[in-house]
C-alpha cells in the first residue's frame, strides 16, 4: 500500500502529459463481478494503464517506471513483475539499481514470492559478483525474522548458485548461539556440512556435528529441533545410527534425568526397530519409568516404550498407539 | 513423570501435557526468542481453556458451537463486496473464490444460480486465451489460481461450471510450465516449487488429464525436498513445513509413486507437530496457526490411508539405506488403489473410495477444540491464533481441518462418524472432503464423474 505521503505528491496519469498518447484500459470485470475489490482511484488508474502498456507489449522507459509504481501498490501482481523483467531486458537497465530497488521493498514485504523470485533473476544475471551483497540481504532479512522462509531459500540458492560458503557454518553457530531452538538454523546447518564445497560433506562431518548435537541435546532436552538433527546426521545409515554409542547413550543420560524424555524415548524406539540391542542398563532405566507410568513390566522394551509414550505424551497418543501395533516383529 | 498442571484441557477428553520447560528447572540462563514467543502463544491459549473448563457443561457446550450463520454471512458478503484494503489480493482473486465457496460448500449451504453463474462468468475472465487462469482478469495464467479456479468450478458442480473449463487449453498450458527437471513452474518463467507440482498435478488429475508426460520425473523433485526431519521443503534443501508436505505427499500419492518416500519418518515429523495448544504448527519450534488444521491435519488424514506401505516400511529390511526403499516394498501405492485400471487419473478415486482400517492418527478432538475455541471468530470467519485478524484463507484451512477431524474416525471417506467424533453439538458436523484435492466429497465424485464420460 503507498503511504499518504506517496498520496499527497502523486499526478493522477491522466494529469501527466507523458501520459497523454495512451487510452487507459479498464479491467474487464463483466456485468456481475464476483469478489469485487473497491479499488482505490490510484489503484484503478495505475492499473488500468498498467493494462494498456502490458497489452500494447510497451518496452519503454515509462513502462519500467508504470511498473516501479504498480508493483508499490500491490507486490504480489506476477503479472507485473514479469512484464518489467521484460522491460529491463529490452532497455537493457543496470541491474545494481534493479537490486537497490527490490531491497527497499522487500524489508516491507519479506514474505512475498514474487519478490525473492525477482532477486534471484537479478542476482543470477549479476552472477558471482553478487554473492556478497545477497548473503548480506538475507542477513539483514533475517535479523528481522531468524525464521523467514523466502530469506532462507534464497540464501541456498546463492550459496550453491554464487558462492560464498567460507563464512556460513560461523552464521549458523552465531544464530544457534542466539536461539538454540531456531529450526531454521538448523536446518541451514545440515545445508551446510551436506552441501558445502569446503567442509568434506555428511561423513567428514559427523564426529563434531554429534558432538555439538549432543551437547545441544543436553542443555535443553525439550528441544526437539537437535533430536531430529542428530537422526539426520545419520541419514541413509541406519546401521552405524544403531552402532553409534553416543546415540543410544545421550537417550540414557536424558532419560536418568526423569524429565523431558519424551525426545529420547521416541529416539530410542527407533533404534530397537532398526536393530538395536539395549544395554541391561537402559532396559532398567526404561522399565523404570514404565513402572510408575504404565502396567506392562512384563512385555518387550519397545512395547513398553510405547505404553509410556502413550501416557506422557497423550497428545500423540493414536500414533503410539499405532507404533505399538506395528512394531516389527525382531524388536527387543 | 510429566505432570499435568495449569493446560489440562479434560473436557471431551483432550490431552493433558505439561506445556513448557519450567524456567526455573530450566539450565538456560535466559529464554531465546522462540521460547518467549512460544510462551506467550501458549499463555492465551491456556487463558481460553481454563475459561472454558470452569463453566458448566451446557456452556462449555456453547462456547464449543460452530457458528454456521455467522460465518456464511461474513463469507457472502466477500464474495459480493471486498473492501480497498484486499488490494494486495488482486491477483489472487480465484484464491477468494475458492476459499469463499469452499468454506460455503463445507457449511453446506447452497448457492444460488444465479450467483452460481455469475462465478462461472467471472472465473472464464480470468482464463488466458491459451490455457490457464491468472489472478483476475487479463493476468497471466498461473498455476495457483488455475488451481483455484479448478476447484471453484468443481465445488460449483454444476453441468455450466464443469463444462466451463477448456481442458485441451490447460493441458497445454500444464506442459508449458513443466520444467527439464520434471517439476513446475508457477507461471511462465516463474518460480519452480512444490507447491507449483502439486496444483499442477491435483489439477491435471481431477480434470482426467494425466498422463505420463506430465508425470515423468516430478517425483524425483518432490524426493529431493524431504528433509532429514521427515516432512517435505518448499525446494530441495529447504525446512520441512507443512504446506510442502502436503503438496509433496499428495503430489506421490496421485502420480502413484508415494512409496518412494520414507513415509515413516514423514509420519513420525508430523505427528509431533500438533502441540499442546491442541493445534498444528507448520514447522519445528515455530508457533501454531489454525492454517496447519489442514495442512498437517490433512497429511495425517492421507497417512491414515498409508500405513500399510509405512508398516512395510518400519521393517528392518527396508529400513536400511533409503534407496532401496521403492524396490524392497512389495505393497506399491499400486495396491493401494485398487483394482483400478492402472490410468493415472483413477488413482484418486480408488484412493478414497478404498476402506480404511486405522483410527486417526492425531488428537482429532483436540484440534477441534484448538479451531472452535482458538481460531474460529464469534462474527463470523476464522483466524491464524488469537491475537489475529480473521481472513478468508484461514477461514477455509479451517474448515476443511475442522472437517478432516469431523471424519477421521469413518473407514469409509465420508460415512457419518459417531457423535463422540464430533467437539460441540452435533449440528456442528461439516460436509466430507477429498483430502488430495480438498473440495467437498460429493462434489469430487459429481466432476469425477463427469471428466470420466470424455
Amino acid at each position: 500500500m503507498s503511504s499518504s505521503d506517496d498520496d499527497d505528491e502523486r499526478i493522477p496519469f491522466i494529469q501527466r502529459p507523458e501520459w497523454s498518447d495512451v487510452r487507459p484500459v479498464p479491467q474487464d470485470d463483466g456485468p456481475h463481478p464476483i469478489v469485487p475489490i473497491a479499488y482505490h482511484d490510484d489503484f484503478r488508474e495505475t492499473m488500468d494503464y498498467f493494462r494498456a502498456v502490458y497489452l500494447a507489449d510497451e518496452r519503454s522507459r515509462r513502462a519500467l517506471d508504470l511498473t516501479t509504481e504498480a508493483i508499490g501498490m500491490n507486490p504480489a501482481n506476477y503479472t507485473v513483475w514479469h512484464f518489467r523483467r521484460l522491460v529491463l531486458e529490452a532497455l537493457n537497465v543496470d541491474l545494481h539499481e534493479e537490486r537497490d530497488f527490490i531491497d527497499e521493498i522487500a524489508v516491507r514485504n519479506s514474505k512475498n514470492y514474487q519478490i525473492w523470485h525477482h532477486r534471484r533473476w537479478v542476482a543470477e544475471k549479476l552472477g558471482p559478483q553478487a554473492a556478497d551483497k545477497e548473503l548480506e540481504f538475507t542477513m539483514m532479512i533475517l535479523a528481522l525474522d531468524a525464521k523467514n522462509y523466502h530469506a532462507w531459500s534464497h540464501r541456498q540458492w546463492v550459496l550453491q548458485s554464487l558462492g560464498g560458503w567460507e563464512k556460513e557454518l560461523d552464521y549458523c553457530c552465531k544464530l544457534l548461539e542466539d536461539d538454540i531452538f531456531n529450526n531454521s538454523a538448523w536446518n541451514q546447518r545440515y545445508f551446510v556440512i551436506t552441501r558445502s564445497p569446503l567442509l568434506g560433506g555428511l561423513q567428514a562431518m559427523r564426529d563434531s556435528e554429534v558432538s555439538y548435537t549432543v551437547e545441544a541435546i543436553l542443555a535443553n532436552p525439550q528441544n526437539e529441533s537437535p533430536w531430529r538433527y542428530l537422526r539426520g546426521l545419520y541419514k541413509g545409515d541406519t546401521d552405524l545410527l544403531v552402532s553409534d554409542n553416543q546415540v543410544s547413550d545421550v537417550c540414557l543420560k536424558v532419560l536418568k534425568t526423569n524429565h523431558n524424555y519424551i525426545f529420547a524415548l521416541s529416539l530410542l524406539l527407533d533404534l530397537l526397530c532398526y536393530g538395536f540391542q539395549p544395554s541391561h542398563e537402559l532396559k532398567r532405566v526404561v522399565q523404570f519409568l514404565g513402572k510408575t507410568e504404565t502396567d506392562s513390566s512384563d512385555a518387550n522394551l519397545a512395547t513398553t516404550i510405547c505404553s509410556i509414550l502413550e501416557t506422557v505424551d497423550p497428545m500423540r497418543s493414536n500414533y503410539w498407539a499405532w507404533r505399538k501395533n506395528n512394531l516389527p516383529s525382531q524388536v527387543c | 513423570m510429566e505432570s499435568s498442571p495449569s493446560f489440562s484441557t479434560s473436557f471431551s477428553s483432550p490431552p493433558s501435557t505439561n506445556p513448557i520447560p519450567n524456567p526455573n528447572l530450566d539450565s538456560q540462563p535466559r529464554l531465546t526468542v522462540t521460547q518467549l514467543e512460544q510462551l506467550k502463544v501458549e499463555e492465551k491459549v491456556a487463558e481460553i481453556y481454563r475459561l472454558l473448563n470452569g463453566v458448566s457443561a451446557h456452556a462449555r457446550s456453547l462456547m464449543s458451537e460452530l457458528w454456521c450463520d455467522k460465518h456464511v454471512e461474513f463469507l457472502t458478503r466477500g464474495l459480493k463486496q471486498l473492501g480497498p484494503s484486499y488490494h494486495v489480493l488482486d491477483a489472487n482473486r480465484p484464491w477468494l473464490c475458492y476459499w469463499i465457496l469452499h468454506s460455503i460448500a463445507l457449511l453446506g449451504e447452497p448457492l444460488d444460480t444465479e450467483l452460481e453463474n455469475d462465478v462461472v462468468d467471472f472465473l472464464s475472465r480470468c482464463e488466458d486465451e491459451d490455457g490457464g487462469y491468472g489472478g483476475g482478469p487479463g493476468q497471466l495464467p498461473h498455476l495457483a489460481t488455475t488451481y483455484a479456479a479448478v476447484n471453484t468450478l468443481v465445488t460449483l458442480g454444476s453441468e455450466n461450471a464443469l463444462s466451463s473449463i477448456n481442458r485441451d487449453n490447460i493441458y497445454k498450458f500444464l506442459l508449458r510450465m513443466k520444467d527439464s527437471s520434471g517439476a513446475f513452474r508457477m507461471h511462465d518463467a516463474g518460480e519452480i516449487d512444490v507447491r507449483a507440482c502439486y496444483t499442477a498435478i491435483s489439477v491435471a488429475s481431477i480434470l482426467n488429464i494425466l498422463d505420463y508426460e506430465l508425470v515423468k520425473d516430478v517425483g524425483n523433485y518432490i524426493l529431493r525436498c524431504q528433509t532429514y526431519e521427515g516432512g517435505i521443503s518448499g525446494e530441495p534443501g529447504s525446512e520441512a513445513h507443512g504446506g510442502y508436505t502436503f503438496c509433496g505427499l499428495a503430489t506421490m500419492i496421485l502420480i502413484n509413486e508415494a512409496d518412494r518416500l520414507d513415509l515413516s519418518s514423514l509420519l513420525d515429523w508430523v505427528a509431533f507437530r500438533q502441540g499442546v495448544e491442541c493445534g498444528f504448527q507448520g514447522r519445528t519450534n515455530k508457533l501454531v496457526d489454525g492454517c496447519y488444521s489442514f495442512w498437517q491435519g490433512g497429511v495425517l488424514a492421507l497417512m491414515q490411508r498409508l500405513l500399510p506401505i509405512v508398516a512395510k516400511q518400519l521393517t528392518p529390511s527396508s529400513v536400511s539405506g533409503e534407496s532401496s526403499l521403492g524396490s524392497t516394498c512389495n505393497i506399491k501405492s499400486s495396491d493401494l488403489a485398487g483394482q483400478g485400471s492402472g490410468k493415472l487419473s483413477d488413482v484418486s478415486f480408488s484412493f478414497i473410495k478404498r476402506h480404511t482400517e486405522s483410527g486417526p492418527l492425531f488428537h482429532t478432538i483436540a484440534l477441534q477444540q484448538y479451531i472452535l475455541l482458538c481460531s474460529q471468530v464469534l462474527e463470523g470467519g476464522f483466524k491464524d491464533k488469537p491475537g489475529k485478524q480473521r481472513d478468508f484463507y484461514h477461514t477455509c484451512y479451517c474448515l476443511s481441518g475442522l472437517s478432516v477431524s469431523q471424519y477421521s474416525w469413518s473407514k469409509d471417506a465420508g460415512a457419518c462418524p459417531l457423535p463422540t467424533a464430533i467437539l460441540g453439538p452435533y449440528s456442528n458436523l461439516l460436509e466430507p472432503i477429498h483430502p488430495l484435492h480438498n473440495v467437498v466429497l460429493d462434489k469430487y465424485y459429481i466432476s469425477h464423474e463427469f471428466f470420466s464420460r470424455s
